[in-house]
C-alpha cells in the first residue's frame, strides 16, 4: 500500500475520517440518520462530528427509515452528496421503496437527465448477540437492483479509500460496514486518497487455491489461510471489496492461477452474492482451468439466532474456511 | 351513496369576485388555457392508446383539471414540483412541451424520458418537474429531500409535492410530513383527492372525513379547497406558498375532485355508479371557469372559445409531430442506468 510506515487507526476511525475529510472539502456532503449528532451514532461512527460541523450537517432525523431515505434521495436529485447512515443494515427493509424505486430508478427512468449522488451506510452482520433483526447481510438485494452500487469493504485502509470514492461517486452506493470490523485496526494515512470501487484486491497471494471474500470473512480468510499455510497449502485470497461494479479480471486471473475456488461470505447461501461469483467463474475462461467444481462456504439459510453457540453455527468461521479450503485443496488429487 | 362535494360542508367557499378583479387576464387567460390543453391532451393520450399507438397504461386525470393548475398557477417560475402517476396535469402546467411530452407517450427518443419511463413517469428537469413516480405516496419522502436541499442551500424556492388521497394512508406519508414538519421545510404538500384509491372510496380507507384533518398530526396547517374550483386552489396555494417561502415550514391541501375516466386503462369502474359519474361531470372544472371568467367579464364567450380552440389546435398538432419522432435504439441501454 504505501512505503512509509503510517499510523494504524480502526475501521471505525476510518469511516469517520473519511466523512470528514469529505465534508471539509466539499459543502454538499451531509450525513443524516438517526442519532448521528450527540449520540454519536449508534456506533459511534459520528463521534465528534457534530462539534465540528453542526446540526445542519450532521442532521439527524426522527425515526423514519423511509423518510430518511426519502430525504437522501431528493437531496442527491438536488446536487447534494448525502451520506445516509442507517441504523441497522436490517432497517433498510423500512427504507426500500426509496432506495429502490426511486433513487435506483430516477436516473434511468428520467432518460439519464438526473443524477442521484447518495452513500448509504449500513452496519452489517452477526456476531454481536443482536439476534435474527439487527444481523443481516443484505447486499445480494441490491446487487441485484440496476442503478445502486454495493461495496462491503474489509480493512480499515479499504474502508477510507472506498467510502470518499464512495462519497463522490455519482450513484447510489451502498456501502456496507461489518460490526465486527469497527474496532479492527490497520494502516490508513491521514491524507485523503481514493480507491476505485471496481477494484478486487489480492490480500494474499497463493497457488494452491484462490479464496473469494469480502467484509468480515476477508480477516477469517486470512487467518484461514496462515493455518493452512503450516500445513504446505498456499491460499491466495482475493477481496473483490466492490461487489457491483465487480473487478471480474482480477478475480478470474487468480481462479486461471490456482484451478481451485472456495467463495465465502457471511449472507445466506440460496440466493447469495457467492452464486453470481461462481457464474461468472463458470461463464469465463477460468471454466477450462478449474481441477475442482467451485465451492461456496455461507451463511446457513436460517434467521441469524440468538444463543452464542447458534450465533457462531449460522455464518462461517476461520475453522469452516480452513476445513472447506483443506478438503478443496485435496479434491481430485 | 359516497361522499360528494356537497355534502362536505367544511369545503372552502368558492374564490370571490375580489380574486378575479385582483388577478391580471393574462393569468386567467394561463389557467384556462392550461386546462384546456390537459384535457384535450388527455383525451388525445386515451384516443392513441385506443389505436395501439400507446404502449401499456396510462392513468387519465380528466376531471381533476383545477388542482394541478390552480395550485401551479400560484408558483414562480423557477420553483419546483414532484408528483404522481396521475401527473399528465402537473406536467402540462409546469410548462411542458406538448409534443415532447407526446413523443414521450409514444416512447420516442425525444421524449422526456427518451421513451424510458412513458406516461407514468414523465420529468422535466430543468423545467422544474422533478418527476412523476410511479408506486403510490413515492414521492412524498423524496419531496422532503428536495425541500431540504433548497433550504440547506438558503433558496427562496418552493417545492409542491402532490400525491392522491390513496397515498395518504402510506406509511411514507406519516414519516414525510412529521419531517417536513419538524424541520420546517419549504414544501407545500398537495392531496390530489379524487376520492378512491383505485376502486376503493376514502370513506372505506380512512376514517377521518378529511384528508387535510391529517394536518393536525404535524401541528401544520391543513385545508381541504373545492378542487373543481381552479380559483379556490389558486389562493389555498398561494396562502401555503407564502408560508412555505417565509421559512415558516409545510401545509397541507386537500383538493377535492373526481375523476372521471377509471383508475387505468383496465378499469371497469364496478365500484360506483354511471350516475355518481355523471353527476361529477356536471360539476366540470373547465365548464365552471370558463362561465366564471365569462360572467365577471374578464372575457367575452368568444376570447374563451379562441383559447379553447387554441389549446385543442396545439394538442392536435403536438400529437402530430410527436408521430414522426424516431424511436430510441436498443443498443446501449445500459448507458443511462449510472452516471459517469
Amino acid at each position: 500500500m504505501t512505503a512509509n510506515p503510517i499510523r494504524e487507526i480502526t475501521y471505525l476511525e476510518a469511516v469517520r475520517e473519511a466523512m470528514v475529510q469529505e465534508m471539509r472539502l466539499d459543502p454538499e456532503v451531509f450525513l443524516i440518520g438517526e442519532d448521528v449528532g450527540t449520540y454519536g451514532g449508534a456506533f459511534g461512527v459520528s463521534k465528534g462530528m457534530l462539534e465540528e460541523f453542526g446540526p445542519e450537517r450532521i442532521r439527524e432525523t426522527p425515526i423514519s427509515e423511509a423518510a430518511i431515505a426519502g430525504a437522501a434521495t431528493g437531496a442527491a436529485l438536488m446536487g447534494m452528496r448525502p451520506i445516509m447512515e442507517i441504523m441497522f443494515m436490517d432497517f433498510l427493509t423500512i427504507s426500500m421503496n426509496q432506495l429502490v424505486n426511486q433513487a435506483a430508478k430516477m436516473r434511468f427512468m428520467f432518460g439519464g437527465k438526473c443524477s442521484i449522488p447518495m452513500v448509504i451506510r449500513a452496519p452489517s452482520g452477526s456476531g454481536t448477540g443482536a439476534a435474527a433483526q439487527h444481523s443481516q447481510s443484505l447486499e445480494a438485494w441490491f446487487v441485484n437492483v440496476p442503478g445502486i452500487k454495493v461495496v462491503a469493504p474489509s480493512t480499515p485502509y479499504d474502508a477510507k479509500g472506498m467510502l470518499i470514492t464512495a462519497i463522490r461517486d455519482n450513484n447510489p452506493v451502498l456501502f456496507m460496514e461489518h460490526k465486527l470490523l469497527y474496532r479492527m485496526k490497520g494502516p490508513v494515512p491521514e491524507e485523503t486518497y481514493a480507491i476505485p470501487l471496481q477494484s478486487a484486491e489480492i490480500k494474499r497471494e497463493g497457488r494452491d487455491l484462490t479464496i473469494i471474500s469480502y467484509s468480515i470473512m476477508t480477516p477469517r480468510a486470512l487467518e484461514a489461510a496462515e493455518k493452512l499455510a503450516a500445513e504446505g497449502i498456499e491460499v491466495e485470497v482475493v477481496d473483490p471489496r466492490c461487489l457491483k461494479p465487480l473487478d471480474r479480471d482480477t478475480i478470474i486471473r487468480s481462479v486461471c492461477k490456482t484451478g481451485r475456488v472456495l467463495i465465502v461470505h457471511e449472507a445466506p447461501i440460496t440466493g447469495g452474492f457467492g452464486g453470481e461469483l461462481a457464474a461468472v467463474i463458470a461463464d469465463s475462461e477460468a471454466f477450462d482451468y478449474l481441477d475442482a467444481p467451485i465451492r461456496r462456504l455461507a451463511g446457513r439459510d436460517i434467521p441469524i439466532p440468538y444463543n452464542r453457540t447458534l450465533e457462531r453455527c449460522a455464518v462461517p468461521q476461520v475453522e469452516d474456511i480452513v476445513a472447506a479450503a483443506r478438503a478443496l485443496a485435496q479434491e481430485g488429487k | 351513496m359516497n361522499a360528494t362535494a356537497t355534502e362536505l360542508d367544511t369545503v372552502t367557499a368558492p374564490a370571490g369576485q375580489a380574486l378575479l378583479n385582483e388577478m391580471p387576464r393574462e393569468k386567467l387567460a394561463w389557467m384556462l388555457q392550461r386546462m384546456c390543453e390537459i384535457r384535450y391532451f388527455e383525451e388525445k393520450a386515451e384516443d392513441l392508446y385506443v389505436r395501439g399507438l400507446v404502449h401499456g397504461t396510462m392513468h387519465l386525470s380528466i376531471g381533476q383539471e383545477a388542482g394541478s393548475v390552480g395550485s401551479i398557477a400560484a408558483l414562480q417560475p423557477d420553483d419546483l414540483i414532484i408528483h404522481h402517476h396521475r401527473g399528465h396535469g402537473h406536467t402540462i402546467a409546469k410548462g411542458a412541451d406538448l409534443t415532447i411530452m407526446m413523443a414521450e407517450f409514444l416512447g420516442r427518443e425525444p421524449g422526456y424520458c427518451r421513451g424510458r419511463g412513458g406516461s407514468m413517469h414523465i420529468a422535466d428537469i430543468p423545467g422544474g418537474n422533478l418527476g412523476a413516480t410511479g408506486v403510490v405516496g413515492g414521492g412524498i419522502p423524496t419531496a422532503v429531500g428536495i425541500a431540504l436541499a433548497l433550504q440547506m442551500h438558503r433558496s427562496k424556492q418552493v417545492l409542491l409535492s402532490y400525491f392522491g388521497d390513496g397515498a395518504s394512508n402510506e406509511g411514507e406519508f406519516h414519516e414525510s410530513l412529521n419531517m417536513a414538519s419538524v424541520w420546517k421545510l419549504p414544501v407545500v404538500f398537495i392531496c390530489d383527492n379524487n376520492q378512491y384509491g383505485m376502486s376503493m372510496h376514502m370513506s372505506r380507507s380512512m376514517n377521518v372525513k378529511k384528508v387535510s384533518e391529517r394536518a393536525a398530526a404535524y401541528a401544520i396547517p391543513g385545508k381541504t379547497v373545492d378542487g373543481n374550483d381552479v380559483l379556490a386552489v389558486y389562493e389555498a396555494a398561494r396562502e401555503a406558498i407564502t408560508y412555505a417561502r417565509s421559512g415558516q415550514g409545510p401545509s397541507l391541501i386537500d383538493c377535492l375532485t373526481y375523476r372521471w375516466r377509471g383508475h387505468s386503462k383496465s378499469d371497469r369502474n364496478l365500484y360506483r355508479t354511471a350516475q355518481e359519474i355523471e353527476e361529477w361531470k356536471h360539476k366540470c372544472p373547465i365548464r365552471r371557469f370558463k362561465k366564471v371568467l365569462v360572467e365577471g367579464a374578464v372575457m367575452t364567450q368568444e376570447e374563451v372559445d379562441i383559447i379553447d380552440l387554441a389549446a385543442k389546435a396545439a394538442v392536435d398538432l403536438a400529437a402530430e409531430e410527436a408521430q414522426t419522432l424516431p424511436e430510441p435504439s436498443p443498443l446501449n441501454m445500459e448507458d443511462e442506468v449510472y452516471a459517469p
